[in-house]
């Protein structure tokens, strides 16, 4: 049976989708079948940061209704064989994913695959609900903001009480923190709520902290998982992220604002 | 205290990141507090003050209910303010 991981974080735009795109490459690279699945009915995104928005005939919702069969639905990565992505669907009908009909898919997925990375829409609304209803880990995304750390702290209440494993009264959803948009100079400077800060507050198991970096918007200009982008610093970071969950021990990257020395301050190093 | 010292302990002081971090705390533990209530408590409150209005004449702010949580138990405390004069018979 697949491990479920739901990528999830109240708020929007603070990276969930890059995240679960960097997840699902991640563990696809190492050698795990992957499935990532876009629960975002009505707004889908995530076929875009993969790249693989032309090639898009059938959606989760088609499945669910059983307008089209599993295999009919996935598209395979053109960079790694062993990474499958199910698209959300366009229709504004959000009650579309049941939860009987989500609970289906995910199954009929497990026996095929070693992971499966859902990518929640923002909110606490259904969608987001369906998400991670059935996870077994969940990473939550959350910037060095006041907004984003407290609606993480919301979604961690809703991960503890409206889950399957909550309800069946299974060991409870393994829950991670993933800082994003991290900027060490600015926690230098005092202005923006650092690693320890953010943990301290959520009290939660630190997976990663992944640095502001323009590495990320190019990435997803060009349909590319930043994670492949090995060269940044963000994907650097999201690949410490993956070797984490995995189990390997990694020091924290990128948390200490780099020195710069007299040289490199004159010739812009 | 030179000036180089005043210099770097406003830098120190300066941002608003320990202001964040106090704020988010206070409000963390307060959603925490609210969430781990159980959800029929504003019920309870409102049939307990319509069994007591029955007899007694009181504020409808007059009972309020506490709840409170610890690693061993569970509190749940009841305040009812009754008037100085006595009710109605």
């Amino acid at each position: 049976m697949a491990r479920i991981i739901v990528i999830t974080s109240g708020k929007g735009g603070v990276g969930k989708t890059t995240t679960a795109a960097a997840m699902a490459m991640g563990l696809a690279q190492r050698g795990h079948r992957t499935a990532v699945i876009d629960f975002d009915v009505g707004l889908r995104n995530l076929d875009l940061i993969m790249g693989c928005e032309r090639r898009v005939v059938y959606d989760f919702v088609n499945v669910i209704n059983g307008e089209a069969n599993l295999n009919q639905a996935l598209i395979r990565d053109k960079r790694c064989d062993s990474l499958y992505v199910l698209p959300a669907s366009q229709t504004r009908d959000k009650e579309a994913l049941t939860q009987e009909g989500v609970g289906k898919v995910l199954e009929e997925l497990g026996k095929g695959y070693d992971y499966i990375v859902c990518d929640s829409p923002a909110g606490i609304e259904h969608g987001a609900t369906m998400a991670m209803y059935f996870a077994d880990d969940a990473v939550v995304v959350t910037n060095p903001e006041v907004s984003s750390v407290r609606d993480s702290d919301r979604m961690l209440g809703i991960l503890a009480s409206k889950s399957r494993r909550a309800e069946t009264g299974e060991e409870p959803i393994k829950e991670h923190l993933l800082l994003t948009r991290y900027s060490p100079q600015r926690v230098e400077r005092g202005e923006m709520l650092s690693v320890q800060d953010v943990q301290e507050i959520l009290s939660l198991n630190l997976i990663g902290v992944i640095p502001e970096s323009p590495a990320v918007l190019n990435a997803s200009n060009a349909g590319i998982p930043v994670v492949l982008d090995i060269e940044s610093s963000a994907g650097k970071a999201y690949n410490d992220m993956v070797s984490r969950y995995l189990g390997e021990d990694l020091p924290m990257r990128f948390v200490e604002a780099e020195r710069k020395g007299i040289f490199s301050r004159f010739f812009g190093g | 205290m030179g000036l180089l010292d005043v210099f770097r302990a406003s830098r120190k002081k300066a941002g608003s990141a320990s202001l964040a971090k106090e704020r988010l705390q206070i409000l963390v533990a307060h959603d925490r507090a609210f969430r781990n209530r159980p959800s029929y408590l504003p019920k309870l409150q409102q049939e307990i003050l319509a069994v007591i209005r029955k007899y007694v004449e009181v504020d409808m702010d007059a009972v309020s209910v506490n709840y409170e949580q610890d690693e061993t138990q569970e509190i749940l405390e009841l305040n009812i303010v009754l008037p100085d004069s006595g009710g109605r018979g």
